[in-house]
Order: structure tokens, then sequence, then C-alpha cells
């Protein structure tokens, strides 16, 4: 699956990654708590507030994932 | 409808024309300008910069003008937001609304805005006097949002 991040976690992270979902990961909870499980920057960015898409839809942490899906996650919205 | 992401300003009176000229019935436009200002949680801002992600902005200004339209009657609407590097005073976002009478336009200009505000994902990184910052999202937006919704 494709992950995009965007303003303060794109700056962090990058703008993107390629990932393939491990056996046993099937919900955005999983896959948010495996990218945690990295450490370092992505334990601490990932502590403060974030949202999370799933193919361009607001999505809640319990949403399903499956390889091919692309996710986005990102703070909390500022535009307007 | 019309919805646009763009770098470049935005000409208000020409976007109302556009709007005015194509219905016959229309009673009202309502516009709602979004400018950059010089201040934020007290510090003095002297510009901002505008990221946004492609394609999923577009879809959620478009479902915005749908849930509008289910609520106030709307003969037309426009949504233009900018991205990229903004100066003091420049111009954000443009909002109109028609409707056959001034009630609708404004109610349906204030909740588009309103909406935008927390369902559209763009995000802002100011320049301050304290260098630069990524703006936290307001506690105040969510509420001006959520009182919609009853």
């Amino acid at each position: 699956m494709r992950i995009l991040y965007f303003a303060r976690l794109r700056e962090a992270f990058g703008a993107s990654e390629e990932l393939t979902l491990p056996e046993g990961i099937s919900d955005m909870e999983g896959l948010v708590a495996l990218i945690r499980h990295r450490g370092g920057k992505w334990q601490d960015e990932l502590s403060k507030p974030f949202r999370v898409a799933i193919n361009s839809s607001m999505a809640g942490f319990d949403a399903p994932v499956k390889d091919g899906d692309e996710v986005a996650i990102f703070p909390p919205i500022t535009g307007g | 409808m019309e919805v646009r992401v763009q770098e470049a300003d935005f000409d208000a009176g020409k976007e109302m024309e556009k709007i005015r000229k194509r219905f016959a019935d229309a009673g009202a436009i309502v516009s709602f300008i979004g400018l950059v200002r010089d201040f934020s949680d007290g510090r003095k801002v002297s510009g901002m910069t505008l990221e946004h992600y492609p394609g999923m902005t577009e879809k959620m200004l478009r479902v915005i003008l749908e849930e509008a339209g289910k609520t106030w009657s709307i003969l037309d609407a426009t949504i233009i937001h900018r991205v990229g590097h903004l100066q003091i005073s420049d111009q954000i976002v443009l909002v109109l609304v028609a409707s056959p009478h001034r009630q609708d336009a404004f109610r349906a200009a204030e909740f588009i805005i309103d909406l935008l505000k927390t369902k559209a994902p763009f995000w802002k990184k100011e320049s301050t006097s304290e260098g630069e910052r990524w703006v936290d999202a307001k506690e105040s937006d969510d509420i001006a949002a959520s009182r919609w919704i009853e």
C-alpha cells in the first residue's frame, strides 16, 4: 500500500512510502501501531494529534485497510 | 457548481459575474473571502504557505457543496482555495453562493466555510517573528462546524 504524509508529518517522515501489510494487520489502528513502533521520530510525531484517510476519505481507527489502499496520515486540518 | 484549488490569485468580481448571468431566478449572491492576517496567537505573522492533499481536497469541497444543497436552495456555488506561498492581506479562499433568496445564500455560505475549515485537507504554515510554525487546529473551528449538525 501507499502511505502519504502531509504538513508536519511530511517534514518528519517524507512525502510517501510503500509498505506491504504484514500478516495480522487489518485496520488503521494496527497500521499506525506498526509505524509508531519504529520508534524515534515515528513514536514522537504519532504521539501528537493526527487524522487518517483511506482512499481520499476520512477514516476512523477501526477502519479496515488492505494492500492496494492509499492511506494518508496528517495533522488536524487548518485551511480556510 | 465549481471547485478549484490553485496557486494563482482569483478575481471575486469576475467569479460573481459568471454566476450572476447563469440563473435568471437568482435573487442573491453571498460571498466570503478569507484573508492572510498579520497576527496569530499573539505572534506577528509575515506570510504563510498552504499545503493540501490533491484529489481528496477537491472531493471534500464537492461533498460540502452537495451537503449544503440538501439543506438550502442553491442555484450555483463556487469555492476557490489557494495553495503555496501567500503574503499578508492576500486572498486565501473564496466562497460564492447564489440562491433565489438571501437567507439561503447567507446560511449556505457560512455552512460551507465552517465545514471547509474542518473537512478539507489544507494545512497552514506561518512565518512569524519566532520562525516558521505549523498552525494548530482550533477548537473554535470544530465548534463552528459542529453547530450545523443538529
